[in-house]
């Protein structure tokens, strides 16, 4: 690995390391890159998550202001179909087409008409995991930016500033963690439930943002002694641009980590909440309805109950991993290698 | 020190103020409590609506009403409070106080267990570093991160309740599951133990062998059908965890506290029929409480005695093989009805319950039978809740050790020439329990609240029920009821949590910065 001593990186440096290697220029981004591209899991994840993100989005119907846009599956979520009962094991009916197991009855993979089987009524319910998934995710994003819209700038202007703004800001932070965000969301999705989606979202940003403002304010408080603002400040620079432009890209890290892990637990939260009744409500879906809905076929139709489960688990998982690899590369301490084992076997 | 407590006690309330008042009136100003009963066509409805305006005093408008109810609380301070009535008309405080206790049987456990596997694994994990174990719990960790509570219970529900049920039917372990959970056994216990490749293969063949004949015997004996530990197996179990508990918090080497942890075992052995007897008492509340408190204090003396100069590590030691042997010996006694208890026509075969926190039984059944009941009724719940909490404990200890392994203490204690144990266990380990106990305080108080979405799904009548109660019932002093009890005790517990860090930490200064 290769790093250049910079000022901003100070601390961060590692002794042994600079002197062992070259130096030539890498910019802190490009560092950070390529420790992340290092971190095999959270590769995997991103790559897995692109993937899902582009099939989960273009599967359906969409509907732009009166322009339609076909998706690439054939049903959409609000389809009433024939409900399928040929080839389902114990008379059961709907049951999935899909076929995970080309080897063993020999017909190769395949999707079928119904890959994951239909629900009560006959929909689809590959279309409506796929909307289920778009609502899930939809939410998770706009809680994810609200929150580290909000956060950062409560955290950033009371760390700088300190003093009363501060001591009222913390207050308020405070007293929103207080009251714990399931509570929050069931009171507000049991009454405002009707008003949508998005609504839902933005209500449930409105309180994630506590735990960012925290850690935000902490970075802030150490970095503004730095000599780095100081001579910014020496040379004249306003407030604003110090906190935008010095201070801001040094906390980066610390905010797009704690950013991402908030959106691992996003998802779970409205899967939660719906799961309760006070999230998404019918006739809209998303996937911890789904799972709410159906759970009790589980002895019977148990793929009702799988797949959404399925989709929460590897979108939560991938989030979570690249969530750690982004903490991998940002954390300048970390070092890849077997650390303290060499270090013990120096000592002995 | 006083006069910082009591600034932040001050503080502490004006936020209980802000957040009571801000949930009150977000509530009260969007629901409406009559709407069911202004939409009926009963001719009482208009009575029902002046009777239910008049008790919740509903014409008063929520910001006013809110200080109508914060009078109640504050009347606690001379003596007559009140939280108020609920919709039913009986009282706040008689709900809460039932359903306190249902939530901490439920959460208690979870708590426990998770605290201690976390932290254990945790541990394991940042000394085997970058290991195959290490990234195998990292990735449960975040598979567990990434769990629905409540798919999980269902899943639970179906493959270890029903399916474990029928297994118990019919207990036999088959050759292919044996094989397969020797070979997971050696995995684990390789993975943990060490780090060079031959002393690997020969803990997995000694671990998957030693898992192997265990299954073997639990088939043979039919000990799944008829479970005993006896005197034998506490011999055998007891002594095991008397070396196993030394090794750890002193070092096999010390061979005065072996012999003490052993005589304690010893002591518990010799003791086993007089206990038994002693549980055949009708008071048995009090008989187990003696029996605690005897352990205790019998710990203590053998301590004392055989401890020598150094008398304060061996009585840890003892202490804790010895309260490991009383819970051994309950669970021997819980073994005993056992066979019993599957058999009564209440239970019929199925031990492991899906739903509910007891049974209700139409024939007499004595004092163990109950306490199995509810230990079996808290098999599922507790499975569920540890699954998804404790990996938080395993990537926090295990972050904190590799912060805390950095240190210079660290590197003085090696190079004192410490031996590695006194060097993980003394200096790294009671470092690490720093950060972690102000997290544990924060959990601990997090158990009054309950666990919503457990108790909804496994059917428990705690906190979390009367929560979701509260806001479907468009009860809002019900809701404000648990509010107040969940929300202060979390603002205590965080307070209580900074003071503890300032006693343990002295490098940490509380109220330096106010």
């Amino acid at each position: 690995m290769k790093f250049r001593k910079n000022s901003e990186s100070a601390v961060a440096s590692d002794e042994r390391m600079i002197e062992s290697r070259d130096t030539v220029g890498l910019t802190q981004g490009q560092i950070i890159r390529k420790r992340f591209r290092q971190h095999r899991a959270a590769m995997v994840s991103v790559f897995t998550l692109t993937v899902l993100f582009i099939g989960v989005f273009t599967a359906l119907d969409w509907r732009l202001l009166g322009i339609e846009i076909p998706g690439w599956w054939r049903y959409n979520h609000t389809d009433i179909l024939e409900l399928q009962f040929e080839n389902c094991p114990g008379g059961s009916v709907g049951c999935p087409t899909i076929d995970l197991l080309p080897f063993i009855d020999g017909d190769g993979l395949g999707w079928g008409d119904f890959p994951f089987g239909q629900d009560d009524i006959g929909r689809d319910y590959f279309s409506l995991v796929m909307r289920g998934a778009q609502r899930s995710i939809f939410v998770m994003i706009i809680i994810g930016a609200l929150a580290a819209t909000i956060g950062t700038v409560i955290g950033a202007i009371s760390g700088y500033f300190r003093g009363w703004i501060d001591a009222i800001l913390m207050r308020i932070t405070d007293f929103i963690i207080t009251i714990p965000s399931i509570i929050i969301g069931s009171v507000v999705g049991y009454h405002f439930g009707n008003l949508g989606v998005a609504f839902l979202a933005f209500y449930l940003g409105l309180f994630a943002w506590t735990g960012l403002s925290r850690l935000v304010r902490g970075e802030f408080l150490t970095l503004r002694e730095r000599e780095f603002v100081d001579a910014a400040r020496v040379a004249g620079a306003s407030n604003r641009r110090i906190i935008f432009k010095h201070i801001l890209p040094n906390a980066i890290g610390v905010i797009i980590v704690s950013v991402t892990l908030l959106m691992a637990g996003a998802i779970l939260l409205e899967s939660a909440l719906s799961y309760l009744g006070f999230g998404v409500i019918p006739p809209d879906v998303s996937l911890g309805l789904l799972i709410s809905t159906y759970q009790e076929s589980f002895s019977t139709r148990p793929w009702l109950f799988w797949y959404p489960g399925i989709f929460i688990i590897v979108i939560a998982l991938c989030v979570n991993f690249i969530g750690d690899g982004l903490r991998d590369a940002f954390d300048p301490r970390q070092r890849r290698g077997k650390v303290f084992r060499s270090n013990n076997r120096e000592k002995k | 020190m006083v006069g910082y407590i009591f600034r932040r006690l001050g503080v502490l309330i004006i936020i209980l103020f802000g957040s009571s008042f801000l949930l009150y009136n977000l509530t009260a100003i969007s629901s409406d409590p009559l709407e069911g009963l202004r939409l009926s066509r009963d001719e009482n409805a208009k009575f029902q609506i002046a009777a239910l305006t008049r008790t919740l005093s509903l014409d008063v408008p929520p910001p006013l009403r809110y200080f109508i109810w914060l009078r109640g609380v504050l009347g606690y301070l001379v003596g007559q409070g009140t939280l108020g009535a609920t919709r039913e008309g009986g009282t706040v405080v008689e709900q809460i106080s039932q359903a306190i206790p249902v939530s901490i049987r439920l959460v208690f456990m979870a708590t426990i267990i998770a605290i201690i596997l976390g932290i254990s694994l945790g541990i394991i994990s940042a000394l085997r570093q970058y290991s195959r174990f290490d990234y195998s719990m990292t990735f449960a960790a975040f598979l567990m991160f990434s769990l629905p509570i409540f798919w999980v219970a269902v899943l639970l529900k179906q493959f270890l309740a029903i399916e474990f049920n029928d297994f118990l039917g019919d207990p036999n372990i088959s050759l292919p599951w044996m094989i397969i959970i020797s070979i997971f056994s050696g995995i684990f216990w390789s993975g943990i133990l060490s780090l060079l490749d031959r002393r690997a293969y020969i803990t997995f063949a000694l671990a998957s062998s030693l898992t192997f004949f265990t299954l073997f015997l639990i088939n043979y004996l039919n000990w799944l059908e008829r479970p005993r530990l006896g005197v034998i197996g506490l011999a055998i179990i007891g002594s095991a965890f008397a070396f196993a508990i030394t090794a750890i918090s002193v070092g096999i080497e010390d061979r005065k506290t072996l012999r003490a942890s052993l005589t304690a075992v010893l002591v518990g052995l010799a003791f086993y029929y007089p206990v038994q007897v002693a549980f055949k008492w009708p008071n048995h509340n009090w008989v187990l409480l003696g029996l605690a408190l005897l352990t205790f204090l019998s710990a203590n003396l053998i301590g004392r005695v055989m401890g020598g100069e150094d008398k304060g590590p061996t009585i840890r030691t003892v202490t804790i093989v010895s309260v490991i042997f009383g819970i051994l010996t309950i669970l021997d006694r819980l073994m005993q009805v056992w066979p019993r208890y599957v058999r009564l026509s209440d239970v019929n075969y199925r031990p492991i319950p899906t739903i509910g926190d007891g049974r209700i039984w139409l024939e007499p059944v004595g004092y163990w039978i109950r306490f199995l009941d509810s230990l079996t009724h808290l098999v599922l719940p507790t499975l569920a809740l540890t699954l998804i909490s404790f990996a938080g404990y395993i990537r926090f200890s295990r972050g904190t050790l590799l912060e805390v392994l950095n240190q210079d203490y660290i590197r003085t204690a090696r190079s004192k020439g410490l031996t590695e144990r006194t060097v993980i266990m003394r200096h790294a380990f009671r470092n690490t329990m720093i950060p972690m106990t102000t997290i544990l305080v924060v959990d601990f108080a997090g158990i009054i609240g309950g666990a919503i979405i457990t108790e909804r799904v496994f059917g428990w009548r705690g906190m979390g029920t009367l929560f979701n109660s509260a806001i479907t019932n468009m009860d809002l002093n019900l809701l404000m009821g648990v509010f107040l009890v969940t929300g202060t005790l979390a603002v205590l517990a965080n307070l209580i949590a900074d003071l503890l860090y300032s006693v343990m930490d002295p490098r940490v200064r509380v109220g330096a910065g106010n």
